[in-house]
């Protein structure tokens, strides 16, 4: 690939995303924005593996959440039957991981000959079941009201990382070094642990040979590539990413339920960022994200501000009224989708390219 | 012992029986040309080979084994490259992608690669490029480079002159030329002087049956079997 300038300013924007979530909780010292950068965060992770599938291989795929939620069930369920511990943490991400596996080299073995459609519609019926099992199983899984449990020590609101001379817990820039800071920086670690390696795995020949396989799997094969063998071990791989960050969200979540880590609603959701980011860059999943998270939590509190300044205008707050923001966001997409069809990512980077 | 041995294979593609009896034998070393008109079967013996249509019946022996059952991607693993009419390249990929595709330890080894790249210079100026956005001549290049990158037992070659300008076409044949010193090639070719200039055996295959096997040389010099297996002057 060229070093050209929209190349610089994709890669140039995710870094600066990433610095802004380095020093999220010291720029924006309230709990809302915290909790947006993790989610930012999380989803950065669930939404670049979901891109290992469908930008990289070309595999569509609807059972990226009940990986993402096996991961959150393993750990919650970990967490309230072995009571708070890093052991319950890492048995139940271990667990959820080894399920995830499982299910996804299973349904990839057996699968992922089929046509792209049939691929798609197998994953969903397996969704479904994950689903109906989560809100059914309610001895194991809370059913429809989820699991509430409580962290390892040191994330508890009062744990104290760092102390002043009188014992008490220290500030720095006004932010206290306590329990949520240490989450939020588990969270962040994690999420760009997970984010480098999906990097690395792209770059390396795996990733050349994934690529080939999405451009034309009888010349991959007529070189020597098992393209099922391929397909199976990035849906595996893909599973095991979501996973894994299902299990760092349910423990910054406190809460695993089927809403926050299993619906369909996440799914598309996922599905949208990696539309809009632009697919098979991984860059383009973090902008995707960021953009889709920051419109969904602030778009609402943008449209009062706007209603409120043109309250004299005819018409105009009416159609600014925030509760209409939903309409907002949509018109947004269909925009995004008209004007970038290939993604954000996609097309910058492309444009900056020599024909 | 043969390198490459066909045995009375036959191949439907759907409810088209294309290959009825193909059967020859090539040995190591050198250029194996096989000749033919449009639509008789050229292309789709070496699909077969490789698998990427499976004979219904007869046999393909590579080295003694019967090859005919395996998955293509297994029989590229054991030496066998074929470079395709439509060139098989990844446009999408850069030049340097597709070669370290073709490569299994996903290293070059330097001393080929740049032999490679004194063969086609065009590759090493686009190397970091969109194999897309290179010309026909420079996809065929670079599809036969690939097919090159690490010692090959066989090369199956499908039309590489097609639609290729003279000067081009020239250079490809002393690149083959110096291939086959080191490997075996099975070459399917409609351009007669590229074919004669290069084979050592020959095949001539016609409605999906080999009717004549032979010597180049005899069939250079005998002017009417040329006329009447292959229809040209």
């Amino acid at each position: 690939m060229e070093k050209t300038n929209g190349n610089l300013l994709v890669k140039g924007t995710v870094f600066l995303v990433w610095a802004i979530l380095l020093f999220a909780p010291f720029l924006f010292q309230d709990v809302r924005s915290t909790e947006v950068a993790a989610r930012i965060l999380v989803f950065i992770v669930l939404v670049s593996s979901y891109d290992l599938l469908i930008g990289y291989t070309g595999i569509v795929s609807f059972a990226h959440t009940m990986f993402f939620g096996l991961g959150a069930y393993g750990t919650a369920i970990a967490l309230k039957t072995m009571g708070p511990s890093w052991s319950a943490v890492i048995l139940g991400a271990l667990i959820g991981l080894g399920i995830s596996l499982v299910i996804a080299l299973a349904v990839g073995l057996l699968s992922l000959r089929v046509k792209a459609i049939f691929f798609a519609m197998i994953t969903l019926a397996v969704a479904s079941v994950a689903l109906v099992m989560a809100s059914q199983l309610s001895g194991l899984t809370g059913g429809e009201d989820g699991i509430t449990y409580r962290p390892p020590s040191i994330f508890k609101p009062a744990a104290k990382l760092l102390t002043d001379e009188n014992g008490k817990v220290l500030r720095i820039f006004g932010v206290k070094m306590n329990g949520k800071i240490a989450a939020y920086y588990f969270v962040f670690f994690s999420s760009l642990i997970l984010f480098c390696v999906m990097l690395r795995l792209v770059v390396s020949p795996i990733g050349s040979v994934l690529k080939a396989i999405r451009e034309n799997e009888a010349r991959a094969e007529a070189i020597g590539y098992r393209v099922v063998a391929y397909r199976t071990l990035v849906f595996c791989a893909a599973a095991a990413f979501a996973s894994l960050i299902g299990s760092v969200y349910a423990v910054w979540l406190k809460y695993t339920g089927p809403d926050t880590v299993l619906s369909f609603a996440i799914m598309i959701d996922i599905l949208l960022m990696v539309v809009i980011g632009g697919m098979g860059t991984m860059w383009g999943a973090v902008i995707g994200v960021v953009m889709m998270t920051l419109a969904q939590y602030y778009l609402r509190d943008l449209m009062g501000v706007v209603a409120d300044a043109t309250h004299n205008l005819p018409i105009v707050p009416e159609l600014f009224d925030p509760d209409r923001w939903l309409l907002w966001l949509g018109l947004c997409f269909i925009l995004l989708v008209y004007f970038f069809p290939t993604g954000i990512a996609g097309r910058l980077m492309a444009k900056g390219e020599p024909a | 012992m043969s390198l490459l041995s066909l045995t009375n294979m036959q191949t439907q593609i759907g409810e088209y029986h294309v290959l009825h009896d193909v059967s020859f034998d090539v040995s190591e070393g050198g250029v194996f040309v096989l000749l033919g008109r449009n639509g008789a079967g050229k292309t789709t013996t070496l699909r077969s080979i490789m698998n990427m249509w499976t004979p219904s019946k007869g046999s393909v022996k590579f080295r003694g084994k019967d090859i005919s059952q395996m998955h293509t991607s297994d029989i590229a693993r054991m030496g066998v490259a074929f470079v395709p009419e439509d060139m098989g390249i990844f446009g999408g990929l850069t030049v340097e992608e597709n070669l370290v595709l073709a490569t299994a330890s996903g290293s070059f080894d330097p001393q080929r690669l740049e032999r490679i790249l004194e063969l086609f210079p065009a590759l090493k100026i686009f190397w970091n490029k969109q194999a897309m956005k290179l010309s026909g001549g420079q996809k065929q290049m670079l599809s036969v480079a690939r097919a090159i990158i690490e010692p090959r037992d066989l090369i199956l070659i499908d039309e590489p002159t097609k639609g290729l300008a003279p000067a081009i076409i020239s250079g490809m044949r002393d690149a083959f030329a110096e291939i086959a010193q080191n490997t075996t090639i099975l070459l399917v070719e409609q351009n007669l002087p590229f074919a004669l200039s290069l084979g050592r055996d020959m095949a001539v295959i016609d409605d999906g049956h080999v009717v004549h096997t032979g010597s180049m040389k005899a069939f250079a010099e005998d002017n009417e079997l040329q006329n009447t297996l292959l229809g040209l002057a």
